[in-house]
């Protein structure tokens, strides 16, 4: 696959696709996994919701 | 399950959890088969292997509006029917639309600069988008700004209502004034004037990206409601603390 003079033009633009889908995959990643966690703490330390049920339980 | 019960956050969260994984893998295969498809599709006669750059451009290009227009959707689920899910979808989709707008109006400047021989032009149709990115970063920066969570939805709803006008100028901008850009050539009166040999690659790239907003959305919708219940939570230890 020979892609000619504007090469860097290509490979530059398909790229930085790859890099900000990467960024948004794993800032929303590591997002549910921080409010996870805060919940978790907010549990253990006896704040629980009106309904009794754990808000920290999903998958 | 019916369509209602997704307006109970807990319901929403224990079905997305189920669908999420497949969303993703579908995601994935589609992805994988346009950039084969694209990186496999010929030089065009006139621009050459540039062309190439249109496989990711143009759905960049259009989920930017896309993503618009759904949180113009959710805006009316916010205002007119209060419905409890509407403000999550459109916040969440807010950096989501951000970043494809942002892609959009890179990778048209990377190819804009071998065809046109410029990368930018302050002409109606990157004018236009420029704007439509700059509204993405003012409803972000609102929904930042404002602490009680039911406020902001009222103003970015407006916000985003207003901001709605101007998806028609974007897509209309190339026929109304004298761009550098060219006119639609995909969704046309008429049908499709490119050649079979990229329109499907463009196709299933467009198809792959929408479910890749999907994906995103859902999971970033996820993590709002969750950000709520720490909200709610951290109130209620608050109040406990100071009784």
């Amino acid at each position: 696959m020979a892609l000619g003079p504007y090469a860097s033009f290509i490979v530059t633009s398909y790229a930085l696709v790859a890099a900000v889908v990467a960024i948004l995959i794993a800032w929303i990643a590591i997002d549910f996994r921080r409010q996870k966690a805060r919940l978790r703490e907010l549990e253990a330390s006896g704040i629980t919701r009106r309904s009794g049920r754990s808000a920290a339980d999903i998958r | 399950m019916t369509l209602i019960d997704l307006a109970n956050p807990t319901k929403f969260l224990s079905l997305t959890g189920r669908i999420l994984p497949w969303l993703a893998g579908a995601t994935a295969i589609l992805l994988m088969i346009g950039f084969y498809q694209a990186a496999m599709a010929p030089d065009d006669y006139q621009q050459g292997a540039t062309v190439k750059i249109m496989f990711i451009h143009v759905p960049n290009a259009w989920l930017s509006m896309f993503v618009w227009g759904v949180m113009s959707l959710a805006a009316l689920g916010t205002l007119v029917w209060r419905h409890p899910l509407a403000d999550v979808a459109a916040k969440a989709a807010a950096p989501i639309g951000a970043a494809f707008t942002f892609l959009a109006l890179v990778t048209g400047s990377l190819w804009g600069r071998p065809m046109w021989g410029t990368y930018w032009q302050w002409d109606a149709r990157l004018t236009s988008v420029l704007i439509l990115f700059l509204m993405y970063l003012g409803l972000i920066a609102l929904w930042r700004a404002v602490d009680d969570p039911s406020r902001a939805a009222r103003a970015a709803a407006i916000l985003t209502l207003v901001g709605a006008l101007n998806l028609p100028i974007i897509k209309f901008s190339v026929d109304w004034w004298n761009t550098l850009h060219q006119p639609a050539s995909v969704l046309r009166m008429g049908g499709s004037t490119l050649d079979r040999a990229f329109l499907i690659p463009l196709l299933v790239m467009a198809v792959g990206f929408s479910l890749l907003f999907v994906t995103l959305h859902l999971a970033a919708m996820r993590n709002e409601i969750l950000r709520r219940r720490v909200r709610s939570l951290q109130i209620m230890q608050a109040s406990q603390q100071a009784a």
